[in-house]
């Protein structure tokens, strides 16, 4: 079974990543690459290794075996905060974004930019809301006034400024772990837009999910693991949404490589 | 809530010296409140501001009246004690992780009792006066306790506090981070947010406020008494609620603790002037206390549900 697919060179790899908690393997041997303008779907039961897979490729903690590559070359990430200076976002579950505050204030929160200088160095307010306006319009989504506070959002739109700040702040890998697991079904067909738009904008999505009616639209290839090893590998052509349904229901079917 | 105030106070606002009373009473704990809220927008308390009141205007005394210091360098040392303390609030609450209330509370008990037992200990008394003796007095009672017609210079320093506090929160990139750490630290630190640098800054910036106070305190009354500042937290974090500022942080305003300073002064000249039996100033206070909060939790549910 074969992790590359297209023939260009991945953004981010994992290669034959091995990592143990305890005496138990959670994942054992596994490999992934994220392109250029390609949406990979991660999918699989709780406990089948997905989190422990994202936290390795976006610099929680490093394998135990096998190495992760960036562009092509070994890299060990010391912290997520290193792999997000390096290109390689996690765009968590909670979003990571304060609902009291502002949309525009979330959106530059650690990278405001500033007028002035010594004691009068300040956020150029005007210029931080018009860019964050802009940046999400980019992404699809009008918010009316960007001075509104995160908690008045829907769940697509919260979403959708945290992958725009991801996005804004240089990612060039978009991890987004299970970004539709809370959302109803237009919200989900909200977020989904969003990945569409950043695949499209160039950038190399990985998106985890156990849901593969939301994998299957944005998808252009789909991995499943299953006890820490992986199950399936197969681009959009080589399978059908039957057998990813059949297959996260639990159901093996006998077309397995 | 206002006309209530307003009911309660008028009489004291019918003359520019019933105004003058009313703003003159608030202005310390303005200063006080102003820090505090910001430090409770961080998400974290400070119980030991009236202690250090205490701690620093007495230090300033000795340094003068036991030590022999001319005044002004006595009060560069007292502000820089005054940092320190913060400092060392912060680094503890920063280190240990413990809850900030524990650890300013341990501050708060240390302090005072330090105070108590070194101006003892060194002078035999707990009030230390004649500081008007002291090189350089006059000079630093123009900038810390001259009169500006009924109003004392003291409102201008806490009209100066609220206004670069407000400044700061709204405006800069400090006051981003502030409102992040009390909102979510955890969030706040994966967005490159330093919360620890802005913890311990906040705790340095809460105790110089009470170190400023302390100054203008004792030049005021020439002298230093190691009780004064008693009380002095809650009520700062009480003008704070007041003011709007949540106890779970990540929201507030400094004009609006600034403005909570007010309502003490208000509802105490108030009293004092409509001729109310001081004890009921308490419970009024305590009420409205209970009012705000209601109020601000309120406000913030809403802000949370509405999805």
């Amino acid at each position: 079974m074969s992790a590359s697919g297209s023939g260009a060179r991945p953004v981010l790899e994992a290669a034959e990543v091995s990592k143990r908690f305890g005496g138990v393997a959670a994942l054992d041997g596994v490999s992934i690459a994220l392109r250029s303008g390609e949406v990979v779907c991660l999918l699989g039961d709780n406990g089948a290794g997905k989190s422990t897979l994202v936290r390795i490729l976006t610099g929680v903690h490093p394998p135990d075996e096998g190495t992760v590559r960036l562009d092509g070359a070994p890299v060990v990430f010391g912290s997520p905060r290193d792999a997000a200076a390096r290109g390689v976002a996690a765009v968590h579950q909670d979003l990571a974004l304060l609902p009291l505050m502002s949309v525009w204030r979330n959106f530059w929160l650690g990278a405001e930019p500033t007028v002035g200088r010594g004691l009068l160095r300040r956020i150029d307010v005007r210029r931080a809301r018009r860019e964050a306006g802009a940046a999400l319009a980019g992404q699809g989504i009008a918010i009316d006034d960007v001075r509104r506070p995160v908690a008045g959002l829907s769940g697509g739109e919260r979403q959708a400024v945290a992958i725009a700040r991801a996005l804004h702040r240089g990612a060039r890998v978009l991890v987004l772990d299970e970004p539709t697991a809370a959302l109803g079904v237009r919200q989900a067909a909200v977020v989904l837009e969003q990945i569409e738009r950043a695949k499209t904008g160039g950038a190399a999505v990985l998106l985890v999910t156990h849901q593969p009616r939301h994998a299957w639209p944005v998808g252009d290839r789909f991995v499943a693991l299953r006890r820490g090893r992986i199950e399936l590998d197969r681009a959009k052509g080589e399978v059908t949404e039957a057998e990813l349904l059949d297959r996260m229901a639990g159901r093996r079917i006998e077309s397995e490589g | 809530m206002w006309l209530v105030f307003a009911a309660i106070a008028g009489p004291a606002f019918r003359s520019a010296d019933g105004t003058a009373a009313v703003l003159n009473a608030a202005a310390p704990l303005g200063i006080l409140a102003v820090t505090v809220a910001l430090l409770m927008i961080a998400g974290e308390f400070d119980l030991s501001v009236g202690s250090v009141i205490g701690f620093a205007g007495m230090a300033m005394m000795l340094l003068v009246s036991h030590f022999g210091w001319p005044l002004w360098p006595a009060v560069g040392a007292t502000l820089v004690i005054s940092a320190g303390i913060g400092l060392a609030n912060g680094w503890l609450v920063v280190r240990t992780r413990l809850p900030s209330f524990i650890v300013t509370l341990g501050s708060l008990f240390v302090f005072r009792g330090l105070t108590v037992a070194l101006s003892r200990g060194l002078t035999g008394r707990t009030q230390i006066g004649e500081l008007e003796e002291a090189a350089g007095y006059e000079a630093a009672r123009v900038v810390f306790a001259a009169d500006l017609g009924p109003f004392r210079i003291s409102v201008l320093w806490w009209l100066a506090v609220a206004a670069v506090g407000a400044w700061i929160l709204s405006r800069t990139r400090a006051g981003n981070w502030i409102q992040a750490t009390g909102g979510s630290a955890k969030a706040a630190r994966e967005a490159g947010v330093p919360v620890e640098r802005v913890k311990v800054g906040l705790f340095v910036t809460t105790a110089l406020a009470a170190g400023l106070v302390a100054v203008i305190q004792a030049v005021r009354f020439t002298g230093a008494d190691a009780l004064r500042g008693e009380l002095q937290e809650f009520r700062a974090i009480a003008a704070a609620v007041i003011g709007g500022t949540l106890l779970t942080g990540g929201y507030g305003s400094a004009l609006g603790a600034a403005l909570g300073a007010l309502v003490f002064g208000l509802v105490q000249q108030g009293i004092v002037i409509t001729g109310v039996d001081a004890d009921w100033f308490q419970v009024f206070l305590g009420v409205v206390l209970l009012a705000a909060a209601l109020f601000n939790d309120r406000v913030r549910r809403r802000g949370l549900a509405s999805a």
